[in-house]
């Protein structure tokens, strides 16, 4: 068995973690998300969410690498994310593609289910090794996360231009050759020791923007059109609530052990939104409150084409802009998205910004 | 006697019945938007960001229309209509939605139905919105009670093939019985897609037209539905998706309808996922004609006809030309 998995920014190294301490076999899909989206575009629905179009992309990619089976999560809606699975499943089905599907989550058949996927994949239910592996998982989607905070702060001031870009990209290719948790935690302590040692402009004070919106096209840098690293070239400081660590740990283990979570987000929708709609409504919602609270210059809102959730924020959103006084802009990504469109609204974005704090803080 | 408005639009074609039985057993006067015509979608797109889907959009001119007219606008905030299933998440940020688009509105009752944990959910949105025009819960318990009989006598006569504006508007009388040339045609949609004619350019009257007879979702028996839709490997958690996909998988197994129709507006994301799984099902276990139509805004009226004409005169020729062949054999 040769596992494959989708991408969503760098989540591939958590799960090359958890594969790496499993002792299983797997393929890291291509990381050419253009070549993968094109792949995935043509056996799509046509007016399917991007992230589906991609996932796609990847498992051929892998396919034709050699990957057999599918590591993928579920959920049980409203969001279509939740039928990912089963969608993917008959598509490739239809297109003459013979994977197997794992979804690990708690199927129709309740725990027992999930427990018979688990040991399909690991060959067996090893309670101990399974506990390890996820406790290295986990801790490694934290400091992937804290890694990525870090270039956050120092793109926008580092002195010499470029050199934050290039000790990440050294560590998002070199990160490939590590196994296992010892390794990767090594490499990821390194890098951070590395751009910590980066020679900073202390005296800037750059701009903030909170980057809101779906969860794949905002953590997925590369399938926004590497927005995030634009705006901290441009010298912007951004921030993003949503995260794949606090994903796993406020979503899934938290609830489970019944511990308390962060949910000021939530009470900072209701004025807004006032239930749980699905998707990552509440959140965009409540962290556009609180990045407007904490002064933040701008918010950007990111998700993919017809995503339903997000159509609801979007619609709501500019309330929370007029009430905070803060500058917003939405952008929606597909297939069809023109790198040049965006960057030019992304730079007229920034440049409103700037003016806006030359003059201090007036009416939009 | 206060004024409660309706937009006619969204779940007005599942449930109006039961919400007119329900507040004028509370003493209000219940007041419908006005049917969708150009001014709808105009007023709507202008309240409502351009990603939205036309069924939105539709929704916003709706409730333009009825603001200035009456004292209260019921828009319940819809989270789930079943047990364990979830709708459109566009229903549960609907009254949101309106309130921070549209200005000048009257007061908007926007009770919470929320029936994924249990049937009582119906009852407690009830005993919200009834509280606007009655402190006794005794009356709107028996109002509440009155509606849902009203509702189910409404689900049968649906069941009939009757569609709902003719029971809306009385004109029963006028349905005709199907002739024997007629084709059976399995229309899979939104009600609030199917039932609204403006918004989709009077697809069910050009079929009937064409002696055709449509049969939709809200005919089928819920248990039918029910037994297919669980054979699936994994359920479909929207109630829009397994009523539709149940249907499919009916229309399959009886091998009696000469072809399915699936009516989609353009950015419905519950449709992009179901109408493709529907169609795969269709393609890959029988041989029944499918064709899907996706409506926006734009839609031009010509184009849908064509497509509409060439699918139905396709299944007409496919049977003319199999006599075609046993006359010769």
């Amino acid at each position: 068995m040769t596992v494959t998995f989708p991408h969503m920014g760098n989540t591939y190294i958590t799960v090359k973690v958890l594969l790496d301490e499993l002792g299983i076999n797997y393929i890291v899909p291509s990381f050419d998300i253009k070549k993968s989206l094109e792949i995935g575009a043509q056996i799509a629905p046509e007016s399917a969410c991007l992230p589906l179009k991609i996932n796609l992309g990847n498992y051929i990619q892998a396919y034709n690498e050699g990957a057999d089976t599918i590591l993928i999560t579920g959920g049980k809606g409203p969001c279509r994310f939740g039928y990912y699975s089963e969608m993917e499943k008959s598509i490739l089905k239809d297109n003459g593609i013979n994977m197997d599907v794992i979804a690990l989550e708690v199927p129709d058949n309740g725990i027992r289910g999930l427990i018979g996927r688990i040991e399909k994949l690991t060959g067996g239910f090893n309670l101990y090794k399974i506990f390890k592996a996820l406790r290295a998982a986990v801790n490694t989607s934290v400091m992937v996360d804290e890694l990525e905070r870090e270039t956050f702060r120092t793109r926008p001031r580092e002195i010499e231009k470029g050199s934050t870009d290039k000790i990440y990209n050294n560590f998002k290719r070199e990160v490939l050759n590590c196994i296992g948790f010892k390794e990767v935690e090594q490499k990821i302590l390194n890098t951070i020791k590395e751009l910590n040692s980066l020679e900073l402009d202390k005296n800037i004070n750059p701009l903030k923007i909170g980057i809101v919106g779906e969860i794949f096209t905002t953590i997925d840098s590369d399938s926004s059109l590497n927005l995030d690293i634009r705006l901290g070239n441009m010298g912007v400081e951004v921030a993003r609530a949503v995260t794949v660590s606090g994903w796993i740990i406020d979503h899934m283990l938290k609830p489970a052990l019944k511990l308390p979570t962060d949910d000021r987000f939530i009470k900072y929708s209701k004025p807004y939104l006032k239930t749980m709609i699905g998707g990552h409504a509440q959140e965009t919602i409540g962290n556009s409150v609180i990045y407007a609270k904490d002064g933040y210059d701008g918010l950007l809102q990111i998700y993919p084409l017809t995503c339903m959730p997000e159509i609801v924020a979007q619609c709501i959103l500019p309330a929370v802009s007029e009430d905070y006084n803060i500058p917003l802009l939405t952008l929606i990504i597909d297939e069809m998205s023109g790198e040049e469109g965006y960057v030019t609204r992304l730079e007229a974005f920034v440049d409103l910004l700037w003016k806006r704090r030359e003059r201090g803080r007036i009416a939009l | 006697m206060s004024k409660i408005g309706i937009p006619r639009a969204m779940y007005y074609y599942k449930y109006f019945p039961m919400w007119k039985t329900f507040f004028e057993a509370l003493g209000a006067e219940v007041v419908v938007s006005q049917p969708t015509s150009k001014r709808t979608i105009d007023e709507g797109s202008k309240y409502c960001v351009d990603e939205a889907c036309l069924a939105l959009k539709l929704y916003m001119g709706h409730v333009e229309n009825l603001k200035k007219d009456v004292d209260h606008i019921f828009i319940p905030r819809f989270t789930s209509i079943s047990k364990k299933e979830y709708i459109c998440p566009k229903f549960g940020g609907l009254p949101d939605i309106v309130r921070r688009n549209i200005p000048n509105l009257p007061n908007i009752i926007d009770s919470e139905v929320n029936l994924y944990k249990s049937q009582n959910g119906a009852y407690l949105a009830a005993l919200d919105a009834g509280g606007y025009f009655s402190n006794d819960p005794i009356k709107i318990t028996r109002a509440y009670k009155k509606a849902l009989t009203i509702h189910n006598e409404f689900k049968d006569q649906l069941k009939l093939g009757i569609q709902p504006e003719e029971i809306f508007e009385n004109k029963l009388n006028l349905i005709k019985k199907p002739s024997d040339n007629m084709l059976n045609v399995v229309l899979i949609g939104h009600d609030y897609n199917l039932y609204d004619g403006y918004f989709n350019l009077d697809l069910i009257k050009k079929l009937k037209s064409k002696d055709v007879n449509v049969i939709t979702i809200e005919m089928m028996e819920e248990d039918i539905i029910n037994k297919k839709a669980s054979k699936l490997d994994k359920k479909m958690f929207w109630n829009f998706g397994r009523v539709a996909v149940g249907t499919a998988l009916e229309t399959i197994e009886r091998k009696n309808a000469d072809g399915i129709i699936y009516l989609m507006t353009f950015g419905c994301g519950v449709d992009s996922f179901v109408a493709d799984f529907i169609e795969r099902k269709v393609r890959n276990n029988s041989n029944i004609p499918f064709t899907l139509l996706t409506i926006d805004e734009h839609t031009g009226e010509a184009g849908l006809d064509t497509r509409i004409e060439a699918f139905i005169d396709m299944i007409r020729w496919r049977y003319s030309h199999d006599s075609d062949i046993s006359s010769h054999g």
